[in-house]
């Protein structure tokens, strides 16, 4: 635990992480341009879902962190990707 | 641990701490949050789905430009907060807090750019309650309501944490925060990555997908 408490993350590692923010954004607003039709949504999460991983690991500490935090962030998001998924079931075959 | 005698064992009053408890704390704070946007996210999705041609339209009339604009603020205000963190642990209070003024001076440049945004569209009377508004298609208009309440909200929370940010600067100053003591510096940091992770999906959902 004493190990993992002191990690750091050294300037360059935040500054690349920051780089790659920044190409994604850019990358994610040239690709609306395009009319990828049923794609756009499925492509802009997808980017988005990068750049939340990216912030999470880095930024966020959870790669460093105690296990039990990752674990934690994910049972809490199992927990929302339920609520949508079982909500648009309802709305998808409503008559 | 026990093979170097250059340091005798000397038994200072130990205070307890609990990093990991109190990070666990904030991290669970961060759930509720995800829950509150992420039930907004839920309303938005399923509406989307319901009226597809009014949400594009609506979307269609937002300014990419501000909202890419934003978005490179807060990933900027990200990095510096993380970099004010590595400071800290590095022994470099001053650089630490300046990085923490930088971030907070860059919550306020994204706060020009919503008052700016914002204020375009309250001057062409695109607010609930107005004519104009009354006018649209239900679909429109639940998309401009959503947006305005969604940004809304992540304002409230951009402001909340610049100042979180303010009061942890002032403990660093203080000598609060230290090299080796640094946890409330890491959870006002983790509040302020929360801010920018809801904007990284804000910013699509609202702005690009059209």
């Amino acid at each position: 635990m004493d190990e993992q408490k002191h990690h750091i993350v050294d300037y360059l590692t935040n500054i690349k992480v920051w780089v790659a923010l920044a190409v994604l954004t850019i990358l994610t607003v040239w690709v609306s341009e395009f009319n990828l039709a049923t794609l756009t949504v499925a492509v802009a999460l997808s980017i988005a879902t990068i750049k939340a991983i990216l912030v999470l690991s880095y930024f966020m500490h959870l790669k460093f962190d105690s296990k039990i935090l990752i674990i934690m962030v994910l049972v809490t998001l199992v927990i929302f990707l339920s609520m949508i998924i079982f909500t648009f079931f309802d709305y998808l075959y409503r008559k | 641990m026990s093979t170097n005698s250059q340091q005798p064992e000397v038994h200072h009053p130990v205070i307890h701490r609990d990093d990991t408890a109190k990070k666990l704390g904030m991290w669970l704070f961060l759930f509720t949050e995800l829950i509150l946007f992420g039930g907004l996210f839920l309303v938005y999705s399923i509406y989307r789905y319901l009226n597809p041609e009014d949400f594009s339209n609506g979307s269609h009339h937002l300014d990419v430009g501000i909202g890419a604009l934003n978005t490179m603020i807060l990933i900027t205000s990200s990095l510096t907060v993380a970099l004010s963190i590595t400071a800290i642990q590095k022994n470099k209070p001053k650089l630490a807090i300046g990085l923490i003024v930088f971030t907070i001076f860059c919550a306020l440049l994204f706060m020009v750019n919503k008052y700016f945004e914002w204020g375009h569209k309250i001057h062409y009377d695109l607010y609930p309650g107005t004519e104009l508004f009354k006018a649209l298609k239900p679909g429109e208009g639940l998309f401009y309501v959503l947006y305005y309440f969604m940004t809304g909200l992540h304002m409230l929370h951009v402001v909340v944490g610049a100042i979180l940010l303010g009061i942890m600067a002032n403990y660093i100053r203080k000598g609060m925060i230290t090299h080796d003591n640094y946890v409330l510096l890491e959870n006002g940091g983790l509040y302020w990555h929360l801010v920018d992770l809801i904007w990284i999906y804000l910013f699509p959902l609202l702005y690009l997908i059209h």
